[in-house]
């Protein structure tokens, strides 16, 4: 992944948003379409018991194997999942810096 | 049914350890190593499931524990990479195994036998999830840890990552360890088996597609 095109990168921004959703259906076990419903307000670490300290390390590796992206041990905080909508920014913008 | 098998202990001689073994004298006999560490709870459910398939299918299977690890009493903090390599030999012996079924970090410590390294993994990828976890745990904590520190201090004295304490000198073949590319067995690639991977859910769970997948491609893998 060393040369994007502008069109490119707008497309895989676009993309970023369903293959977050369906990394969440994978790691939280969700039923099909349930993470459809996400909205950027919807709570995720500490509204959902299931993500735990293992979990949330389960989810960040592997959304860097499928974004492409390194996650740095200082940018994992609390805000950084503390909705959907703050973990979609993160990705899309460690992205277009990617 | 459940069984024992004498297992190298630290230290010299021998210890019994648990095992689950399904038709031991059939002529197949596939000798599954569970992955390390958390993934080995995420994933009995579904090994034992694709041993009673194999076993409906006319195919031996069996599922020892390593040292350590799961019903065992040997300390943990203990065991070494080479350690768990030579058990799973010794029980690949004991049990006369024809084939192995390795998954995910298990084919780190695979005994030399044709079959399947499911999903391999390097060990460096195994320690970095965990010390992710820990540094996770630590921040909702209110401490601040980084993985060089801790790497440093373990490399050293040992850590305990996930509520598994690990020895300087397992953590230290880990830090290096990848599977073996020349090994007897093939990669299986997840794509090949399909749904979500199972080491990927945050509470254990079992998909009968998946064990039923599994389970065909080493029948027919093995009928081949």
């Amino acid at each position: 992944m060393h040369h994007h095109s502008a069109d490119h990168q707008e497309h895989d921004s676009a993309a970023l948003d369903p293959m977050l959703r369906a990394i969440l259906t994978d790691v939280l076990g969700l039923k099909p379409g349930q993470a459809a419903a996400f909205t950027p307000q919807t709570e995720l670490f500490g509204a959902l018991p299931e993500l735990d300290s293992m979990a949330v390390a389960g989810l960040l590796t592997e959304i860097e194997d499928r974004a492409g992206i390194i996650v740095e041990d200082d940018e994992v905080d609390g805000e950084l999942l503390e909705t959907y909508g703050s973990l979609l920014a993160f990705v899309r913008a460690k992205r277009a810096g990617a | 049914m459940i069984s024992n098998w004498p297992c190298p202990q630290v230290g010299g001689g021998y210890g019994d350890e648990l095992a689950i073994v399904l038709g031991e004298a059939r002529p197949h006999r596939v000798l599954i190593v569970a992955p390390l560490f958390d993934e080995a709870n995420k994933l009995r459910r579904l090994l034992v499931e694709v041993m009673r398939r194999l076993d409906g299918a006319g195919v031996g299977a069996m599922l020892p524990d390593m040292p350590g690890v799961n019903e065992s009493l040997a300390p943990l903090a203990e065991q070494t990479l080479a350690g768990w390599q030579h058990a799973a030999a010794v029980a690949a012996s004991h049990f006369a195994a024809t084939h192995v079924l390795a998954v995910r970090s298990a084919a780190l410590i695979a005994p030399q036998l044709p079959g399947w390294h499911y999903a391999p993994l390097a060990g460096s990828a195994v320690l970095r999830q965990l010390l992710r976890a820990r540094i996770v745990a630590a921040r909702e904590a209110g401490r601040e840890e980084t993985s060089e520190a801790l790497t440093r201090a373990a490399e050293r004295e040992g850590i305990e990552l996930g509520g598994y304490p690990l020895g300087a000198a397992l953590f230290g073949e880990l830090l290096t360890a990848v599977p073996d590319d020349a090994a007897a067995a093939r990669a299986l690639a997840h794509t090949d088996i399909g749904g979500t991977a199972p080491w990927l859910r945050a509470e254990p769970g079992f998909s009968a597609e998946q064990a039923d997948a599994l389970a065909a491609t080493l029948v027919m893998e093995l009928r081949a």
